[in-house]
């Protein structure tokens, strides 16, 4: 196939080792702190909405593309984006609606499949 | 003598550390690296080719997204997530699986309560905090920066 040539192999391995690294991150607190999932997903993203914010992470996004979008820091730097663009086209109310509206693919797609996924599924009850 | 009252929270904690299996940290960084690692690059590649079908790079990160949080959300539901995740600790955590896997999993053990307060209700049990401390977080950032320009100073 032609896209098999066009496309950029370099990438793919910088997205294989910066997505893991930043997964060592997240597992070296799961291992040392003994923190709740719950609890690394929202440091994760509050962390990405905040280097997001700072103009860090683009940086990283450049480097590593889906290395950096994929984990939870790149849904939080989509948000804070989202809302500097909002801001820099619609003033205050941006502010509101920029982040959403940045990270709207994620959400509805997480709640609708999620309650799609629900539905269709056999919950199994825990016998381990 | 294990089977003694522990007066304080120190002797509590103490005595379940030295009870608690210590978890082989290499090992479970070496999985969570190329687990999270394959991940990333699974979305490399549907990444890449929206690019190269014409898509610009918002909306080809937009259908990362959508395309992984179905696969998550079709893997959570025929029980294989939960054994990727024990394997993969935060491998399979930390990108947005993680997220989507936190959505769905509670919705279907809840099930039994009801489709609205049972599914509809739970379902954001873990994801919710994420939601409010993530958009809170981009409001103030939105904020912040119509007051100081932030990303001007900081950068320059």
């Amino acid at each position: 196939m032609e896209f098999f040539q066009t496309l950029d192999y370099m990438m793919l391995l910088k997205a294989f080792v910066v997505g893991g690294l930043i997964c060592i991150v997240g597992q070296i607190l799961i291992d040392k702190t003994k923190l709740t999932s719950a609890r690394i997903l929202v440091i994760f993203v509050t962390t990405g909405v905040i280097l997001g914010g700072l103009g860090i992470y683009k940086y990283l996004v450049d480097f590593a593309g889906s290395g950096a979008t994929v984990p939870l820091t790149g849904f939080g730097n989509a948000l804070a984006k989202g809302a500097i663009e909002g801001v820099k086209q619609y003033g205050f109310i941006g502010a509101f609606t920029g982040g959403i509206t940045a990270a709207a693919g994620g959400i509805a797609a997480a709640v609708f499949f999620g309650y799609i996924a629900a539905l269709i599924a056999k919950p199994k009850m825990k016998k381990q | 003598m294990n089977s003694s009252p522990l007066d304080t929270k120190q002797d509590y904690e103490n005595y379940v550390n030295s009870k608690s299996p210590n978890s082989p940290i290499l090992k479970n960084c070496f999985n969570a690296f190329w687990v999270g690692g394959l991940i990333c690059t699974i979305g490399q590649l549907i990444s890449s080719y929206c690019q190269y079908r014409g898509l610009d790079q918002n909306m080809s990160n937009t259908i990362v997204s959508i395309i992984l949080i179905f696969i998550t959300a079709f893997l959570t539901s025929i029980n294989l997530f939960n054994k990727i995740g024990k394997f993969a600790g935060a491998g399979s955590l930390v990108p947005i699986t993680g997220f989507a896997n936190s959505i769905v999993s509670p919705a279907m053990e809840y099930k039994s309560e009801g489709y609205v307060m049972g599914v509809g209700g739970k379902m954001f049990t873990v994801a919710g905090p994420v939601l409010v401390f993530g958009i809170s977080a981009s409001i103030l950032v939105g904020i912040l920066y119509l007051i100081f320009n932030t990303q001007s100073i900081i950068i320059m």
